[in-house]
């Protein structure tokens, strides 16, 4: 998996979709377990490392989550 | 003053609560909860913490992680048994039945035989549905015994022990909506009304949600409501019987409200932060050697705004 995209402070930082490789972008830092969704491919996506940022596909929803 | 926020994934909702806690001085530790480790001999540094909020995406890792930090003596937003009490329709609903809160009419049985016996004492159309559950999953309307059949086989069959149990709720002939509203330190705080053609009135499953003024009916049964379960900060959903006026159908302990801010025009998360901020305070303040802090209200302008 290629290192995220560096990017200045106020641009939008990116980092390649572990699943199509589309840009998934966030318009703010990220933070470790943030979910994102890919808006090339709709898979959900989750933050496992800032510094490399690294994305890995969300964990399948489990019966008891919920509000 | 100390605060936490557990998660088991940061969503939309976390990073508002964070953004609010911070935006009021009050920058909250994110733990994760997948990377916590409790000695249940050892409390360590979870008592200097003066409110958790739990924010888990997981009942169960929700309900084991507030249990062990009240073991120590951490307030937790909500209260583990408060979170017993809402995650499960059962327990909700004999709550509200004990607090002589309108609710619709409920039976229950543990077997497949009483769980016919259990619909037909509802009558037709009866909705079944798991105790633990959520997201309008596996909610089935029932409108004849060859469908009751049907389902009660299935779950017999194919569902975990946890769907043996079957819960059954008389169908209630709203009017093609639902109500939901935040309720904040036992102040409702924001409505808004869920529109579906389908019978499931769930945002999850495709209602379209808009803004509702709390009526004082509503407002009453809901303080009531979220009194009776000892919640801090709960999402009530409710029905509107032609017949029984308003009826608490569930309530959720771990609510989410991305897409209420705007529809409402409440400041959800403000509010909450502003709660856990002043449990906080309290909190600290009765700690020997600790420097008193003033005690910040919700504000009073948002509730004036969200209850008419």
């Amino acid at each position: 998996m290629s290192a995220p995209t560096p990017t200045a402070t106020s641009q939008p930082i990116t980092s390649p979709c572990p699943e199509c490789e589309g840009p998934v972008r966030f318009d703010r830092p990220p933070l470790a377990g943030q979910v994102a969704r890919c808006t090339d491919c709709g898979v959900e996506l989750e933050v496992t490392s800032t510094s490399p940022l690294t994305l890995a596909l969300a964990p399948e929803v489990e019966e008891d989550w919920g509000e | 003053m100390r605060l936490a926020i557990l998660h088991t994934r940061l969503r939309v909702e976390e990073r508002l609560l964070a953004d609010a806690l911070t935006a009021r001085g009050v920058t909250p530790d994110l733990i994760d909860l997948r990377q916590v480790m409790f000695d249940i001999e050892r409390p360590e540094h979870w008592p200097d913490y003066d409110v958790v909020l739990d924010r888990s995406v997981s009942l169960t890792a929700s309900l084991t992680t507030n249990r062990v930090l009240e073991h120590f003596g951490v307030r937790c937003i909500n209260p583990a048994d408060a979170i017993e009490i809402c995650s499960d329709k059962l327990r909700t609903s004999m709550a509200l039945v004990g607090a002589g809160i309108p609710t619709p009419r409920v039976t229950v049985a543990t077997d497949p035989d009483a769980a016919m016996t259990a619909i037909e004492a509802i009558g037709y159309p009866a909705v079944l549905k798991p105790t633990v559950g959520s997201w309008g999953r596996l909610l089935a309307r029932v409108n004849d015994r060859d469908a009751a059949e049907a389902i009660v086989e299935h779950r017999a069959t194919l569902g975990s022990v946890n769907h043996h149990v079957f819960y059954v709720q008389e169908h209630v002939d709203k009017p093609g909506r639902d109500i939901r509203v935040f309720v904040v330190g036992g102040e409702p705080i924001a409505a808004i009304v869920r529109t579906s053609a389908h019978w499931v009135t769930n945002t999850a499953r495709g209602a379209k949600a808009a803004g509702l003024t709390i009526d004082h009916a509503l407002a009453d049964i809901c303080r009531r409501a979220a009194r009776c379960v000892n919640a801090d900060v709960v999402a009530i959903d409710n029905l509107e019987c032609p017949r029984r006026g308003y009826l608490v159908s569930e309530l959720n302990h771990s609510m989410e409200f991305r897409n209420s801010i705007d529809t409402s025009g409440v400041d959800i998360p403000g509010i909450v932060a502003d709660h856990a901020i002043r449990i906080a305070r309290e909190r600290a303040n009765s700690r020997p050697g600790r420097i008193i802090e003033p005690v910040v209200r919700t504000s009073d302008a948002a509730l004036a705004g969200a209850t008419r």
